[in-house]
């Protein structure tokens, strides 16, 4: 058998034999919606905690502080066994939605750095004239600060999103099946470990080029107003 | 209409206005003139809490407003400021800039507020550019567009920090003529500016500031033709060469 005959063989077995792709497709399903949710709600936590950060009322910012260091200073498999072993331990709501809050907090306190460093970049003079022409502190930082913080925050906001991608490949950890844990069924189920393991590379390669363009593609609609 | 009693600030522990007492009246224009680092700047942010004042009391309409429990945002909204930078919103058009804080503040719905804004912006002659951004117009233009978003609020009085500084000389002009405008109009105004020049033409007094103290106090003829204070007349024979 030559070597393309061979190729064939092996994918046939991987991936059509026992309608092995549908395996591949609900564990490419799964990490999109634990990546999708994982972001959203981390974006919610991180601007929560870069404003404790940037807050003038120093209880907040020590929870700011200890939120960060906490997570910061942990694996997040262990953060992600934590959060679906002991805190949603007694909880029932869909396994994907535990581990997509697990990951969203560990995203959080990265985000809320990303957050904090571009408010901070935003000129003073900004919320100056925003406060000289009355509107009130939270006004300021809603329509004229944080629109001008997104465009410094985006680049790295995408970087983070494609980080969280890539991190949810130890769901399995929780019993959940995603596109690595799918890959690792199809590699026990076959005793093949080339095709499982590179197909599994390939499908994340591809999403993440594909979150990548869409990603760029929004950066540009944001530059709008640096036009001449 | 504006009373400032004992007012001190100090910045860490560079005293920068030491004993400022001042009464600014309805219709009045007050130039602050002075070298740098006499506090002129510090004295105007304070007038609208940009700054807090360490000690003493400012006072707008009758109504102490650097004390607790007082609305700033409220007082604000009658008190415009134009900056050196003019720190016009880079993520918005020149309409939006102008009609942001009036809508969001519910002082006018935005087709009322746009409508205020046409007119704002044919005063200050750059009608053409209600959709531009502020990245594509130049400094005078950015400067006009700065004065006319602080008057869509309809403010009681105008504030002025450098407003010129900033600028290409060959763009002064364009932005003095619109304050001009606005002074012949009524409006009451505080220009901090080394525009001696403006300061003589329109202002209807003029404060000598230095070393945070104000040293001399009179209208135009009075301290560009009569000076008293020695302080004022070194720094007049330095700037009127």
């Amino acid at each position: 058998m030559n070597g393309f005959a061979q190729f064939q063989d092996t994918f046939y077995k991987c991936f059509i034999k026992d309608d092995r792709y549908t395996l591949m497709l609900d564990g490419i399903g799964v990490t999109i919606r634990v990546a999708l949710l994982a972001a959203v709600l981390g974006i919610l936590i991180g601007f929560l905690i870069a404003l404790c950060n940037l807050s003038k009322k120093k209880i907040l910012n020590i929870i700011g502080k200890v939120y960060t260091d906490i997570i910061r200073g942990t694996p997040s498999v262990t953060q992600l066994m934590i959060v679906y072993f002991v805190v949603f331990a007694s909880v029932h709501l869909d396994k994907w939605i535990i581990a997509a809050i697990a990951f969203s907090i560990n995203s959080g306190a990265y985000v809320s750095e990303i957050i904090r460093a571009g408010i901070l970049s935003v000129d003073k003079g900004q919320t100056e004239a925003g406060r000289s022409l009355g509107l009130n502190a939270k006004q300021t930082m809603m329509s004229i600060v944080v629109p001008q913080a997104m465009k410094n925050i985006f680049p790295a906001l995408g970087n983070e999103f494609i980080t969280l991608v890539k991190e949810t490949a130890i769901v399995g950890y929780v019993g959940l099946v995603d596109i690595q844990k799918a890959g690792d069924f199809i590699k026990s189920a076959t005793y093949e470990a080339f095709m499982p393991l590179i197909g599994t590379a390939v499908i994340y390669f591809v999403l993440i080029k594909l979150l990548t363009l869409g990603l760029a593609k929004i950066e540009a609609g944001l530059r709008k107003s640096d036009v001449r | 209409m504006i009373d400032v009693k004992h007012l001190k600030k100090s910045f860490d522990n560079l005293e920068v206005l030491a004993d400022i007492n001042e009464t600014i009246e309805e219709g009045e224009v007050v130039v602050v003139i002075g070298p740098s680092g006499s506090g002129k700047s510090t004295f105007l942010r304070c007038l609208n809490l940009l700054e807090t004042p360490d000690e003493g009391e400012v006072w707008v309409d009758g109504e102490q407003i650097n004390v607790d429990g007082v609305d700033v945002n409220r007082v604000r909204q009658k008190m415009g400021m134009v900056f050196q930078h003019f720190n016009l919103f880079p993520h918005l058009t020149v309409m939006e800039n102008i009609t942001l804080a009036p809508v969001k503040l519910g002082k006018m719905t935005k087709e009322e507020a746009e409508e205020k804004g046409r007119k704002l912006l044919e005063t200050v002659g750059l009608s053409e550019k209600a959709d531009a951004y502020p990245i594509q117009l130049s400094g005078g233009q950015k400067q006009r567009i700065a004065i006319a978003r602080s008057l869509a609020m309809d403010p009681e009085i105008m504030l002025f920090d450098e407003p010129t500084s900033a600028l290409d000389p060959e763009m002064v002009g364009d932005v003095l003529d619109v304050m001009k405008k606005l002074a012949k109009n009524g409006m009451t105004m505080v220009v901090v500016t080394h525009e001696m020049g403006f300061a003589r033409e329109v202002g209807t007094r003029i404060l000598f500031m230095d070393e945070g103290l104000v040293m001399e106090s009179g209208t135009p003829d009075q301290i560009f033709g009569n000076p008293q204070n020695e302080r004022t007349k070194l720094f007049l024979s330095k700037v009127l060469k």
